[in-house]
């Protein structure tokens, strides 16, 4: 059945009470998706008393026939992107420096960076978009990038720091000994390893960047959200709404599963060489970090964990 | 600086705001996650297929998505909420897929062969779970899981973007007021959050290193 060793593979009682379960569970899951659909789809009497039709009406989704709509999606799609790519990339140069300073021999370098770290991680986001958006007075856009920048910054410097932490210490040791520097033995010999190890991890937390994206929307940034749920239904009418929020949200689920996808796939490949290379008692990806430093923080230990169990798509 | 000590007040009610969102969301989303995580582990083919399905869609939906969902498009469904309620939906069913994703990777960290061990004593798959896998998990699933409600802790910002009064939204509040403080406002605030995340951060931390060393 599957190769998780929880439990055997099922003999016929078992069997059948699995295929009973099943059928019940998919049958409770059937019934509340149509009442959903079913309650949606039904004619709504608003609170004036007047008569509308259901959600799934046509005339509720005549605009997507509109090459106008799309377009505009099209556009808010391109700025939640270039938001997150520019944020991504800015992020990883800040957790790279993270890593490094947080590593660094001298302890001048190596508390403060531990205390801005800190700062950094223990801040919400959309806090930081504020800050940088008043104190700056920067525009949405440079505020979101910033801040997101900065918060996904600091956690990848965690990871990657995990990552170093995790290596065998005859890395470190055998660089010395050929007689490399301190700075070049981590930057030629454990940086690429924890980089590579940590790798989706990292694109997990690229992930939640992606995602965090729609936080510029309350420091009203026109990404896609606020395009798509806010502006069109704002100029094609309040009866649209419901339509254009489950076209965002489609375009969303579409977006970051492929990035997970990614992940997922990076994970497989990686995962080979540097994780069940027996070190770690665990099995998952997950379990290395865990092990490994003080834990990659919040949202990476969350979007990590998805990387967990990957033995059981 | 007289912006925060005239305003405290409000700072303070923000406060308790967003500790009873993390607190009532908090627990929603860790009963929630249990259950999630229980059926995704489970030996019944469609419960895990359910639960794999409901964590990769919620976990892959911006939370800002989400609490657009609550506060607009549940009132279709005829709900009719205050917007602090809706909040605490929204953040509970966010935070329980991250919940669900910290207590399977404990499962999974803990050594294939204490499964194997007691699957050849002849355990049954609840013995194993109990007795066996669960306990050792339970240690390994703690610092994840404060990693968890300390997101849950930064993420209920976002509900003071949806009419909820917290503290990010009493900021907001008093920066509307005094402009010309905006720094020490904005200071003040994290501090605020500094002062949930960072002890809950240590906690987490030092775990860790108990365990790493129990290990």
């Amino acid at each position: 059945m599957s190769d998780s060793v929880l439990f055997d593979v099922p003999g016929p009682r078992a069997t059948r009470v699995s295929r009973i379960v099943s059928v019940v569970a998919t049958v409770i899951v059937i019934a509340g998706i149509s009442w959903l659909v079913l309650t949606l789809a039904g004619p709504r009497t608003t609170a004036g008393g007047s008569e509308q039709v259901g959600l799934f009406d046509a005339s509720r989704w005549d605009i997507f026939l509109d090459l106008a709509v799309w377009r505009a999606i099209w556009r808010g799609v391109l700025a939640t992107l270039q938001m997150a790519g520019l944020a991504a990339v800015l992020a990883l140069i800040i957790g790279i420096l993270f890593s490094f300073g947080r590593t660094a021999r001298t302890s001048w370098v190596r508390v403060p960076s531990a205390v801005i770290l800190e700062f950094l991680r223990g801040m919400p986001v959309l806090l930081m978009m504020l800050f940088v958006l008043l104190i700056f007075s920067s525009g949405a856009y440079w505020a979101g990038v910033t801040a997101l920048a900065l918060y996904n910054g600091a956690l990848i410097g965690e990871i990657l720091r995990a990552g170093i932490k995790s290596l065998p210490r005859g890395q470190g040791e055998a660089g010395l000994a050929i007689g490399l520097t301190p700075v070049s033995t981590r930057f030629l010999i454990e940086f690429p390893q924890a980089f590579r190890q940590m790798l989706p991890i990292i694109i997990a937390q690229l992930v939640v960047l992606l995602k965090d994206t729609a936080l510029a929307y309350v420091v009203s940034y026109p990404e896609l959200l606020r395009i798509v749920v806010n502006n069109l239904s704002n100029f094609y009418g309040n009866r649209y709404f419901f339509s254009l929020f489950i076209v965002a949200l489609v375009i969303y689920l579409a977006l970051n599963l492929t990035l997970s996808y990614v992940a997922r796939l990076v994970a497989r490949r990686t995962g080979k060489k540097s994780v069940t290379d027996a070190r770690i008692p665990g099995r998952g990806v997950f379990g290395a970090v865990g092990m490994g430093g003080d834990g990659a923080a919040g949202d990476a230990g969350a979007g990590g964990g998805g990387q967990g169990g990957d033995g059981t798509p | 600086m007289d912006a925060i000590t005239e305003n405290l007040p409000v700072f303070i009610g923000g406060f308790l705001a967003t500790l009873s969102l993390l607190a009532i969301s908090g627990t929603g989303a860790f009963v929630l996650g249990i259950i999630v995580a229980a059926m995704r582990i489970s030996p019944v083919a469609a419960l895990r297929s359910i639960s794999t399905v409901y964590t990769e869609l919620v976990r892959n939906t911006p939370l800002t998505l989400v609490l657009f969902g609550c506060a607009f498009v549940l009132p279709y469904l005829g709900v009719r909420l205050e917007f602090s309620v809706l909040a605490v939906i929204g953040l509970t069913v966010y935070t329980s897929p991250f919940v669900a994703e910290a207590i399977r990777s404990g499962v999974n960290g803990v050594a294939l062969g204490q499964a194997e061990a007691s699957r050849s004593l002849g355990l049954t798959f609840g013995q194993t779970l109990g007795h066996v896998v669960l306990p050792q998990a339970i240690r390994m699933v703690i610092p994840p899981l404060i990693n968890v409600f300390i997101a849950l802790t930064k993420n209920t910002s976002v509900a003071g973007g949806f009419f909820v009064v917290e503290l990010f939204a009493s900021a907001r509040q008093v920066i509307n007021d005094r402009g010309d403080e905006v720094l020490a406002i904005l200071l003040g605030v994290a501090f605020f959050y500094l002062i949930i995340t960072i002890p809950l951060g240590l906690i987490a931390g030092r775990i860790e290193k108990r365990v790493a060393v129990l290990r």
